[in-house]
């Protein structure tokens, strides 16, 4: 029992002294093991008188714990100091890039349609197709646009034949849509339209949405109220000052042409607006009754209106893109600009 | 359409500054496309004469003119002009004038001779556009020393409005004038136009052959007109701020009628004329020569004015040239008609023409307006030329001339079209300003006679757009529609566009959108089995054939960027291809990409390896994976002439062709210029999307059995045959079979490979025991054996 206090000491010098767990859990099983010193001082305990044994087994005992105490201590230190070496040793440079492939991105006239696309489809229009090479009924007659129209000369028309074409706008898909279904409808059309024109700010191929609403209560009023809205929401400007200015398209009575407060300068007048302060942004109109008639829908009971966006047109704007032709010759350096 | 603003004013002139009135006709659909001064800003230009002219002593192309500038002595100008001659009245930029571009006269010597001012050119007052080498020479009576600006009346604009088709009536000087009259409630001051009486009794025949066409035809013979005179200096003005030349006073005549009074005329040379005039359709194949000197061979659908001889023009596009005013006629023959708009349109076009007169008569000329316009272009032709008139001669159908129409409208139709109702009498006033007759039928109800120069008004619609057009379109009510919404039925089981396409960019490709019409080379080169139609009219021959392959188009985007030094390229399209010929079209949409350069961008962390053919396929494989239904898919090796014949796959979708990929072909890339590697895809947009429902299973609770097999095959073996052959030996329990090592090399018989397969079985409600897997693994070797001779590597 003398030598409790030296082993003690012993102990603790080991203990202090280790430098890792492995070490530290030998100390621990050269003195507390089951074969410990200390553990053996316990065993001893029976050669001691019955008096003597408590005395002796609870001053080991105490030992036993502070010991204990002090290995778990000095593992803690330990294992700190090992996860903190480890972990310095794992630091990174986080600034490094990311491994893998970086993503690409849509192009501008894409995320254009897809946005107008949201609107509309949010306050319940269907988004219809169709196809590319029309005939001259669909592009033209059902629009109330006869072949020797003044207004097909607005139309710079891509032909195959006689009487098959490149649609000219989007709007031969509302005559199908308005054949194939009863009202009411709601609907927009977006897709490619082409046009016999080239030069700065006129593109063969470009991308247009048509929209089209038919019930039997539609108003100029109710027109002009989504086209506003419309033009707010993907302006993201509430404040956007918008004027409908009469015009005309033949298959529309009335017809106007919509004009924002110019983007750019906010309506001081800048070389995008012509020093006008104004945008001209979309066509719209309610549907004339002649194409109600080719479309087979009651023009007595139901009215209806339709508008007409450019959408690299909007994509210019949004993104303030000033050459057209961009849009089209796929440069990797302009379409990440849109990623 | 374009015309001088104090030309309009005299006609009608509002309270408003140019802008105002610009702004007003625009908001009122005639929109203002441009406001130009009729000249540049100068002062100091007076009238002057030149009293004499002496050459210069030192310059040839010099002389030294004393001029008379109103200011009491003569002043000495030394002036470059070829035209300049004593005599003549110019105008005068004395010293201290200054001229447009801040150009100041000063005193100067030239050559050694004082010259104290300039005569100038029309182009140095900002008269013309472009410079010509004389100066302006003015009439003789012109006023010595009166203010230049003054004397022209330059304080002036001209305003061009694009009037778009159907405003026809607001072609001239007098439908501006009508239309800014109604919107300022202001009366319209017209020139007096009186009847010219005849002086002669010479008349010239005329038949109307086509009356429908030409429901209208007004002639007169002019004798004794005098062609040198020139047109004055007022006359010459209008036309040109009106953007016409001066030509000759016939002509010029004939173009003022038409920018005052809409009416187009034409004047011969009634000693070219043989016979009398006929208006006809023209025959098949005759010949015309045009003024412009283009010879045509008319079509029999042309309305033409012939002769005995044969046509002598296109009714209301073009004269001939055989038959026009130059300068020896002495005798002329007005031609006013009116040409049915049916009659003309188109017709122009269809011969490559576009002229003022055609552009009027498509869009509708007012059918009453012929005898005013040839009583007035008379009279101003004896003004100028003098002259014997003969009476005015007229054949006219009135079963073919247009009747004015005669539309109802109801009060509570304009409530229901615009959304707000207007009072009845704000109805009927602003239809009478616009000239309407109204008549009341019952309460709010009209019966409305459109005039005659109104060719866009014929239903009530149209009604209600004057309504609403005068009332202002921004003075109209905004509302939200009502809507009856039915729910959209959107299939689970078909993947959105959107979808797919943001697949791909997450995958590092980014969109291109190319043409659809590409060029035929490119075209034969990537898709030399297509059948595209071809346009009548392609804008250029680079784009002459539709597209039967997104290939073409997205390899030229490639191009367009490997040359911009971009060495690493992802892109992907989507649209519609067209295939077949025009009676069997096929229009579809489909989804391509095509990638090349290294695998990963260049970085800190490796990458740099070349893509391959199964980077592609793993990316062909996520979009196909989107929709769950990847096990529809097959790729199967095929061959395609523009493809790699070794890497080359085409896709199967329910066993149905859905598209290729692979390695472009060498000999193509070659073609093309391509000198990398590139892999492509394109399927069928219809089957990528088609996806299918999840159907639940029970997990099971029993645990996996996992057996790795490693086949020995030879090189050629399809690894999709061996995993279909396997599936087919592993019994409904098989729940995995992974591909998870290809070897070929040291221990491997050359020209064969080893196949690593990891096969794991799962029974739903119970544990599998080894017998059993033992006898499908034995199953699956010897079926493997018997099929592709395989064998389990040692």
């Amino acid at each position: 029992m003398e030598h409790l206090s030296t082993l003690v000491d012993e102990a603790r010098t080991a203990i202090q002294a280790a430098e890792d767990v492995q070490t530290l859990d030998e100390v621990r099983v050269r003195f507390l093991g089951k074969k410990g010193e200390i553990t053996a001082l316990l065993k001893g305990l029976g050669k001691l008188s019955p008096e003597e044994r408590p005395k002796a087994g609870e001053t080991i005992n105490e030992a036993k714990q502070l010991l204990s105490g002090e290995l778990d201590a000095r593992r803690n230190t330990l294992e700190t100091a090992a996860l903190n070496a480890r972990l310095a040793a794992e630091r990174v440079d986080v600034t490094l890039p990311g491994r893998g492939e970086p993503v690409g991105g849509l192009h501008p006239v894409t995320r254009t349609l897809e946005r107008i696309e949201s609107f509309f489809s949010h306050i319940g229009y269907g988004v219809a197709e169709g196809p590319e090479i029309e005939d001259d009924h669909h592009n033209f007659e059902a629009l109330n646009i006869p072949s020797h129209h003044p207004a097909r000369a607005m139309h710079d028309t891509f032909y195959f034949d006689a009487t098959r074409l490149l649609r000219t706008h989007t709007s031969p898909v509302q005559v199908r849509s308005m054949k194939a279904s009863e009202p009411p409808l709601r609907i927009v059309c977006p897709g490619r339209v082409y046009r016999c024109d080239s030069d700065l700010t006129h593109t063969p191929m470009f991308h247009q949405v048509e929209g089209l609403l038919v019930d039997e209560n539609v108003s100029f009023a109710d027109l002009k109220g989504t086209v506003e809205e419309f033009l707010h929401a993907f302006f993201e400007r509430d404040d956007l000052e918008v004027r409908f200015r009469p015009s005309y398209f033949p298959f529309t009575e009335p017809s106007a042409e919509v004009d924002i407060q110019c983007v750019m300068c906010a309506g001081d007048g800048c070389r995008v607006c012509s020093h006008t302060g104004w945008l001209e942004v979309m066509g719209c109109g309610m549907v004339h009754p002649e194409v109600f008639r080719h479309s087979g829908i009651d023009s007595e009971r139901f009215r209806g209106f339709a508008f007409g966006m450019g959408a690299e047109r909007l994509a210019m704007l949004r993104y303030g893109v000033n050459d057209l032709r961009l849009f089209f010759e796929n440069d990797l350096r302009f379409l990440r600009q849109f990623s | 359409m374009k015309f001088s603003e104090q030309w309009l004013r005299e006609w009608v002139s509002p309270e408003l500054n140019t802008q105002q009135l610009a702004d007003q006709v625009t908001m009122a659909g005639l929109e203002v496309d441009g406001i130009e001064p009729v000249a540049g800003e100068f002062t100091g230009v007076v009238v002057a004469e030149v009293k004499d002219k002496q050459p210069h002593p030192e310059a040839d192309r010099l002389n030294v003119c004393q001029v008379d500038d109103g200011s009491g002595a003569l002043v000495q100008v030394v002036c470059g002009a070829p035209n300049v001659a004593a005599g003549q009245k110019v105008l005068f930029a004395q010293v201290g004038a200054k001229l447009p571009g801040d150009f100041k006269i000063r005193k100067a010597k030239l050559r050694g001779v004082e010259s104290r001012g300039m005569i100038c050119g029309a182009s140095e007052l900002g008269l013309e556009a472009e410079a010509s080498d004389g100066i302006m020479v003015l009439a003789a009576d012109a006023p010595v020393g009166r203010d230049a600006r003054d004397f022209l009346n330059l304080d002036d604009n001209a305003i061009e409005v694009d009037l778009t088709p159907n405003r026809g009536d607001c072609l001239s000087v007098k439908g501006l004038a009508r239309e800014v009259g109604v919107l300022n409630r202001l009366a319209v001051t017209a020139p007096g136009i009186e009847p010219v009486a005849a002086q002669i009794d010479d008349t010239f025949p005329v038949t109307v052959s086509a009356p429908e066409a030409c429901p209208r035809y007004l002639g007169r013979v002019v004798r004794d007109v005098n062609v040198a005179a020139t047109s004055p200096l007022w006359l010459e003005e209008r036309l040109r701020r009106s953007g016409i030349r001066s030509i000759d006073p016939v002509v010029d005549v004939t173009n003022y009628v038409l920018l005052e009074l809409g009416q187009p005329m034409h004047a011969f040379d009634l000693a070219r004329l043989n016979g009398g005039i006929e208006v006809r359709m023209a025959a098949a194949e005759e010949p015309l020569t045009l003024l412009d000197g283009q010879e045509v061979a008319l079509r029999d659908d042309t309305l033409v004015i012939a002769d005995e001889k044969g046509p002598l023009a296109i009714a209301g596009v073009m004269g001939g040239e055989g038959s026009g005013v130059n300068a020896e006629t002495r005798d002329i023959f007005f031609e006013s008609a009116f040409f049915a708009p049916l009659s003309v349109a188109g017709k122009a076009r269809s011969y490559g023409l576009h002229t003022d007169s055609s552009h009027r008569f498509e869009r509708g000329v007012d059918a009453q307006l012929q005898r005013d316009a040839i009583e007035r272009a008379t009279a101003l032709l004896l003004e100028i030329t003098g002259g014997k008139p003969g009476p005015i001669i007229e054949v006219a159908s009135d079963a073919a001339l247009p009747k004015a129409a005669v539309v109802s409208l109801s009060g509570a139709s304009v409530e229901r079209t615009l959304g707000m109702a207007l009072p009845d009498d704000e109805i009927v006033e602003i239809l009478e300003r616009l000239g309407m007759q109204v008549a009341a039928n019952g309460d709010s109800q009209w019966q409305v006679t459109v005039p005659s120069w109104r060719f866009d008004v014929s239903i009530e619609a149209d009604l209600i757009e004057e309504l609403a057009r005068i009332h202002g379109y921004n003075n109209l009510p905004v509302s939200r529609p009502n809507a009856r919404l039915a729910p959209a039925v959107a299939n689970e089981t078909t993947q959105p566009l959107t979808s797919l396409r943001r697949q791909l960019v997450a995958r590092g490709y980014q969109e291109a959108i190319s043409y659809s019409f590409v060029a035929p080379e490119l075209q034969k080169t990537l898709d030399p089995q297509g059948v595209a139609p071809a346009l009548a009219n392609p804008i250029s021959s680079d784009m002459a054939v539709m597209r039967s392959s997104l290939l073409p188009g997205l390899v030229k985007a490639l191009s367009h960027n490997l040359n911009r030094q971009q060495s690493r390229v992802r892109l992907f399209e989507t649209g519609l291809v067209f295939r077949g010929e025009l009676d069997s079209l096929e229009q579809t949409p489909m989804i391509g990409g095509l990638i090349t350069g290294a695998r990963l961008p260049e970085g800190w962390n490796g990458g740099r390896d070349k893509v391959d053919f199964f980077d592609l396929k793993g990316d062909v494989e996520a979009l196909l994976a989107l929709g769950g239904n990847l096990d529809a898919w097959r790729f199967e090796a095929a061959e395609h002439p523009a493809l790699h014949p070794g890497q080359c796959a085409q896709l199967f979708f329910n066993g149905e062709p859905a598209g290729w990929m692979g390695a472009l072909h060498p000999a193509a890339r070659a073609e093309l210029g391509l000198k990398v590697e590139v892999f492509v895809f394109e399927i069928t947009l219809a089957s990528a999307c088609a996806g299918r429902l999840p159907r639940f299973a029970p997990l099971s609770r029993y645990p996996e059995v996992r057996r790795d097999l490693a086949f020995v095959v030879e090189e050629g073996v399809h690894v999709q045959s061996l995993l279909d052959a396997i599936r087919s030996q592993a019994g409904e329990w098989l729940t995995d079979l992974r591909l998870f090592d290809v070897y070929q090399g040291q221990g491997v018989a050359d020209g064969h490979k080893s196949l690593a397969l990891g096969l794991t079985w799962q029974h739903p409600s119970r544990t599998l025991n080894d017998e059993e897997i033992n006898q499908l693994v034995d199953a699956i070797v010897t079926d493997g054996h018997t099929r592709f001779g395989a064998a389990l590597r040692a």
